[in-house]
């Protein structure tokens, strides 16, 4: 490609024709702040912090880095005088408007509007204090909050909810003065077809959206004596959770991770990849059973609960696709409150079962019908990544002086398949691991062609005599496209795996947020599922169906993957949703 | 959090839709349909509640909320249709200067709707305007033809009751 020389600050460097200032800058060694700015999915130049000084011979004047393009010679100053009193009165100007409750708010710390305010010095939030909007707080969704009195109307959310999941339930509603993100007729959240994936949380750079925080129910139940509290977590959390803790993204910390909820006072730590072991048992099951029987093929997974409320709402005649496997939090919690508590002798009435999720979703599937094995519900609490990083942030424990600690038996034993059930093409793969080893007797580790972070990616694997056609999506908007291609009739998949989140739950909507000035350069998803690949690499076993635990949960318990008793506490139904 | 959906109940006919879902096939395809659309659509029903904007969506793609938000966004659209008598304020500079504002708000506080709706009997509707020439007997409304001039916020329930 054609290069071309501009000067950052006095530093000469090449770029490649068509960089903006903001890349130039950041070739050069310079990071120009942003707060609306996302590589790609939101390029509107609209909150003006990136401003910037450049010359192409005319005189300097200031523009929007983030979206002007260099020119040959361009001179650009990023931190000169007028700059930097551009950017202050900016914030001086977002700030008028925006809720400054900054001492308890949960962004407090990690708040993108807080650190430029720190950086340029903003003493007086209050300088253009007047008239403002007040509105109420939308608590209507199962998962989130969103509390506009501190929005600054970046449109990030509505960026990723529209563009990258190709939903688009919330958005900028009046205008001028008056305008505030919300959805049609005002109707709350939870009156949508949201399909409670995150993104927009993960993406927002204050506090005008969260997740709905229950460290208090938890630490409630564990401070009860009459309770057996079981905690799992995902495979993508011991992917994410160091990055509360300030260490690089894609730190492993699973040994960490459970040396702290130890400490936390948890009675059990287990391990949700034990239960990701189970879902291919009962999904391998199911697909080979489809395409021995004539079944409906081609079968989706069913284990991202943003996926499933997504297929009710916008393609419900595609339901019978869905594998009716519960995803593996569920079935976790189902195990736990009737194998488990059957072979401790505990009333499953007195365990509360709680789930560490890189997913907000997972707050959402807790609460839905058919999702009760034990008749008391299969999960109790479902926390985020971040909400377990805030809790051990309280607690005082000092995480990465911790020492690296094992799961707790039985429930704590995992294969390889099961801890890469976190990235997309995982379920896939492990899956496919099961599958082609019950039709052939075959050993099947490695699957490349179903690895990476590309938002679509299909293979034909050869199993037996039969030719095995897969496709692997991740983000919604990639997910249409497929099902759309399913619905034509010009796609013959046998078997389809989807993830809501773009690279799967390593990039959930419940991981701790990156700041976008650092998410705009690196790659989050391919460095946490990175850590995936490595666990299942070292680990001793790599196929579901040579987990010692999974095997004694059969012998003693379900007999035999799709038994009447698996149906029971491990498949459940879905339901058709509106548009909204 | 409140719902602004009209409460006046709607009252399209099949004949309305057949027309819209015709523009809605004509234009669907093209680049920027939707401002068009909206403006069939407006004068087709007389205003663009929650169940028309859903037959532009479910028949365009286009989801609900980006067809509320371009609705909202300009004053050319309303969400409200107008009511058997359209209040209309003077807000301009002179009326304003002797009390409309005031009388803007006692009536809407009086008929329990904010500017630009309709109560849901659909008997009101009140809206704001900018000088209509009667300066002289400020400040003024009109409730459709009729002009009431030279008015105090106590004249005002005097008005509604006259069409009540």
């Amino acid at each position: 490609m054609e290069n071309i020389t501009v000067k950052v600050n006095g530093v000469e460097i090449s770029v490649p024709k068509g960089s903006t200032v903001l890349e130039a800058a950041h070739a050069a060694g310079f990071e120009i702040p942003t707060l609306c700015y996302m590589k790609e999915i939101n390029e509107i130049g609209a909150c003006r912090i990136c401003v910037t000084e450049v010359n192409e011979g005319r005189g300097f004047r200031l523009v929007a880095g983030c979206v002007y393009p260099c020119s040959n010679n361009m001179e650009i100053l990023t931190n000169s005088p007028k700059v930097i009193e551009s950017r202050k009165r900016t914030l001086e100007l977002i700030l008028s408007t925006h809720d400054r409750k900054c001492l308890s708010c949960v962004r407090s710390g990690n708040c993108e509007l807080q650190k430029l305010c720190k950086d340029y010095g903003i003493e007086d939030g209050s300088v253009y204090d007047g008239v403002n909007n007040q509105y109420e707080i939308d608590d209507s969704a199962a998962h989130m909050y969103r509390d506009n009195n501190k929005c600054i109307l970046c449109r990030r959310c509505v960026a990723v909810c529209g563009k990258t999941q190709g939903i688009g339930v919330i958005g900028a509603n009046e205008r001028g003065f008056k305008t505030y993100i919300g959805s049609a007729f005002d109707m709350g959240l939870g009156e949508t077809s949201c399909v409670s994936c995150g993104q927009c949380i993960a993406v927002c750079p204050v506090g005008a959206i969260s997740e709905k925080d229950y460290i208090k129910d938890v630490l409630a139940a564990i401070a009860d004596p009459e309770k057996t509290v079981l905690v799992q977590t995902a495979p993508a959390v011991r992917a994410g959770l160091g990055e509360a803790f300030g260490l690089p993204i894609g730190t492993d910390v699973e040994g960490k991770m459970v040396a702290a909820l130890r400490r936390l006072g948890f009675d059990k730590v287990f391990d949700t990849d034990f239960a990701a072991d189970l879902t291919i048992m009962e999904e391998a099951n199911e697909f080979i059973e489809r395409v021995q029987n004539g079944g409906v093929l081609p079968m989706i997974t069913s284990c991202s609960p943003g996926w499933v409320k997504f297929c009710e709402h916008y393609f419900p005649d595609m339901l019978p696709h869905l594998s009716t496997c519960k995803s593996p939090q569920q079935m976790f919690g189902a195990t736990a409150k009737t194998y488990w508590a059957e072979k401790m002798g505990i009333d499953p009435k007195n365990i509360v079962m709680v789930s560490i999720m890189p997913c907000t979703a997972k707050k959402f599937e807790i609460g839905r019908p058919d999702q009760s094995a034990a008749g008391v519900p299969d999960v109790d609490y479902s926390l985020t990544t971040r909400e377990l990083g805030r809790m051990i942030e309280r607690a005082g424990i000092n995480f990465n002086a911790l020492p690296d600690e094992k799961f707790d038996d039985p429930l704590g034993i995992s294969t390889g398949a099961g801890v890469i059930f976190g990235a997309t093409g995982g379920v896939m793969e492990a899956a496919l691991r099961t599958a082609v080893h019950t039709l052939t007797g075959e050993t099947v580790t490695d699957l490349p062609e179903v690895r990476g972070t590309s938002g679509i990616k299909e293979a034909t694997y050869k199993v037996g005599d039969l030719d095995v056609k897969v496709c692997v999506a991740s983000g919604l908007s990639n997910a249409r496209e497929v099902l759309e291609k399913v619905q034509r009739g010009e796609a013959d998949y046998q078997f389809i795996e989807i993830m809501a989140c773009p690279g799967g739950c390593v990039n959930g909507g419940g991981q701790p947020q990156v700041p976008m000035g650092i998410r705009n350069f690196v790659d989050i998803r391919e460095e946490r599922a990175k850590v995936l690949y490595n666990l299942d690499k070292s680990m001793p076993l790599r196929q579901s169906h040579n987990n010692p635990a999974i095997k004694e949960v059969y012998d003693t318990f379900f007999e035999k993957p799709g038994s009447h008793k698996a149906h029971e506490v491990l498949h459940t139904s879905y339901v058709k949703r509106s548009v909204n | 959090m409140n719902s602004s959906k009209s409460t006046v109940p709607f009252k399209g006919t099949p004949e309305q839709e057949a027309q819209l879902l015709e523009i809605i096939k004509e234009k669907k395809d093209s680049q920027g349909a939707l401002m068009p659309i909206l403006q069939k659509a407006q004068e087709i029903y007389g205003y663009l509640p929650i169940e028309v904007q859903k037959i532009i969506s479910d028949n365009t793609g286009i989801p609900l909320e980006k067809i509320y938000g371009v609705v909202t966004f300009y004053a050319q659209f309303s969400l409200y249709p107008k009511g058997e008598y359209t209040i209309s304020v003077c807000l301009g500079t002179a009326c304003y200067v002797k009390g409309s504002g005031d009388i803007y708000d006692k009536l809407q506080e009086k008929l329990g709707i904010a500017g630009g709706e309709c109560t849901p009997d659909g008997k009101f509707s009140l809206e704001a305007c900018r000088c209509i020439g009667a300066c002289g007997l400020a400040p003024v409304l009109t409730v459709n033809e009729d002009v009431y001039g030279r008015l105090t916020v106590d004249d005002v329930d005097k008005i509604i009751s006259k069409y009540a």
